[in-house]
């Protein structure tokens, strides 16, 4: 229902081909620094910290100044003491109530907002993820704030780049906020160290915020390979694979040759070829791993703009005027079907 | 349209038409606040189903913030009383993905962000919720805000004959001014630039070639 003039964008974007200049220092920021306060928004699950997490701290040493990291949950104890133990942090705010275990942003963003208040914090940071996507806009409403999604690097305390039009173009924008609440994208921001830290520790203010939604259950894809957002490998399926079946004969033993993540295209996780949380793309997962090989994937924009930053790309398909072919850096016109297994055969036997 | 605006307009109209809330549903009001040509989509919702529009008119070129966005629907919320708020998770142009959420927060109300599934119950809305690994399910009552997933449903071409109809249907026009918001931007642009471009087309024959270029490359 909500469309924007953003046709002025696409014309900005093609007047000025300037190339982008790469991800720069941040400038100097010494006399601001002092005042500098960020606040890492850590995840927790089941007692243990989200190590993907941490990517809010690494972003939050780019910006310089203190940084303060809040948990929440039951129990909450062990987690602020693994966070403590993260290199860079001065001090972990943790709240320990069971209300916050499974992040309902209707009173985990109240519970935010109390903590910010005390604490005084500019800049505000948590992973674009499920968790950062529902509670972050949330609480920047609640602060009157306009939230910076999705930034994949940051110029100065006011200044971030993001991505927009599916990553076809790269927007710098500067908040005039006095709080800056940013989402960053985990593969521009790597987790911090989660060693060499001696944060304090701090029980933080719990306003007991009523919640008006409720967590019934949850049905998460349980697999042996690695996290799909933060493997170093992944091997990706598409359209090309026809079902379900060939899919998983297919893609997955490559995947174990690999010691890779398994992600699949919009076209295949429609198909039921594979899980909806495994879709690569604008409106799935980003990744950018240091191999991206995928499959009968023709390479549509949408998919593009999930794996574009890949260090290396490889393709197998058939069509050798697929649009995959003009961003993999390793292309091989052939049959999936032939060339998949062969491929893992060799891998299997070095 | 933005596509998962498409879901947001079938799935209300689904509501409708599968008696899926008991007592039915009253009214399906379409949203939009753009420049001039935003109209033409109205016409598309209202096409889909929907039974009037209300446009918020901005200046040609004038890009509004989700918070003001935000900001508006509270106002025509409060002015329409509304008690479900459906939007899509996210504009393929700017990408956000927030808007849903601040109106939630603005209100008050209880959200369920990229929507699968809806379903109502008697302890209120059960939404299936896309997360990262998999699905969860929450649950929550009415007043409440729903933002849509690509799989939540498959949206409907509207029919010559709807079309028709929908040209007879209400549009109200309203500005940010007349309710009370105001559209000052708290980001500012200072750029749009490319991202670099790859160089792809680097093709090898065969699957020895593949692995040995992998290697080569380091990425094995």
């Amino acid at each position: 229902m909500i469309s924007r003039a953003g046709l002025s964008v696409v014309r900005q974007a093609r007047t000025q081909l300037r190339p982008r200049t790469g991800p720069s220092p941040v400038a100097s920021l010494s006399s601001l620094a002092r005042l500098l306060s960020s606040l890492a928004v850590l995840e927790q699950r089941d007692g243990k910290l989200n190590h993907g997490s941490l990517g809010a701290v690494t972003a939050a040493q780019k910006l310089g100044g203190s940084i303060t990291a809040f948990v929440a949950g039951g129990n909450i104890k062990a987690v602020a003491e693994e966070a403590a133990k993260v290199n860079g942090i001065e001090k972990i705010i943790a709240v320990d109530n069971a209300a916050y275990d499974k992040g309902l942003p209707e009173n985990y963003a109240p519970l935010l907002v109390e903590n910010i208040r005390k604490g005084g914090y500019t800049h505000i940071i948590a992973g674009h993820t499920a968790f950062g996507k529902s509670l972050m806009p949330r609480l920047a409403a609640l602060l009157d704030v306009q939230q910076i999604s999705d930034i994949t690097a940051i110029e100065d305390e006011k200044t971030f780049v993001r991505p927009i039009y599916a990553g076809n173009a790269i927007a710098t924008v500067e908040s005039s906020d006095n709080i800056k609440i940013i989402t960053i994208r985990g593969t521009a921001f790597p987790a911090a160290e989660a060693e060499g830290g001696s944060a304090s520790i701090e029980d933080g203010v719990d306003p007991k915020a009523e919640c008006n939604t409720e967590w019934v259950s949850e049905n998460l894809a349980k697999s042996d390979r690695p996290d799909l957002a933060t493997a170093g490998k992944v091997v990706s399926g598409g359209r090309g694979l026809k079902s379900k079946e060939e899919f998983d004969r297919i893609m997955l033993p490559l995947a174990d040759a690999l010691g890779a993540a398994v992600g699949a295209s919009r076209a295949a996780v429609d198909s039921g070829y594979a899980d909806n949380s495994l879709q690569v793309g604008q409106t799935g997962k980003v990744v950018a791993p240091q191999l991206y090989l995928c499959a009968g994937i023709s390479g549509a924009i949408q998919h593009l703009a999930g794996m574009k930053d890949s260090k290396v790309i490889a393709a197998i398909n058939k069509d050798a005027d697929a649009p995959i072919f003009q961003v993999a850096d390793v292309g091989l016109v052939g049959d999936l079907f032939d060339k998949v297994p062969e491929l893992t055969e060799k891998l299997n036997k070095q | 349209m933005n596509p998962f605006d498409e879901l947001s307009i079938e799935e209300s109209v689904r509501i409708r038409e599968k008696e899926r809330y008991p007592g039915g549903v009253e009214e399906i009001i379409a949203l939009s606040i753009g420049p001039p040509k935003s109209v033409d989509i109205l016409r598309t919702a209202m096409a889909m189903g929907a039974d009037r529009s209300i446009f918020v008119e901005v200046k040609e070129g004038e890009e509004v913030e989700p918070l003001a966005v935000g900001k508006i629907i509270r106002k025509l919320v409060e002015r329409e009383k509304v008690n479900l708020v459906v939007c899509g998770k996210q504009s393929i142009d700017d990408d956000s993905g927030q808007t849903g959420q601040i109106v939630a927060g603005l209100m008050g109300w209880g959200a369920a962000t990229q929507a699968s599934k809806v379903k109502f119950g008697e302890g209120g809305v059960e939404v299936e919720k896309e997360v990262d690994g998999g699905t969860e399910t929450v649950r929550s009552k009415l007043p409440m805000v729903i933002t849509t997933d690509l799989r939540l449903n498959e949206p409907r071409y509207a029919s010559l004959p709807n079309i028709m109809k929908a040209k007879k249907k209400k549009i109200d026009k309203v500005t940010a001014e007349e309710l009370g918001v105001s559209l000052e931007r708290r980001l500012k642009t200072l750029k749009v630039i490319e991202p670099p471009p790859r160089k792809g087309g680097g093709k090898v024959e065969d699957v020895d070639g593949m692995i040995s270029k992998l290697k080569e490359l380091g990425a094995i």
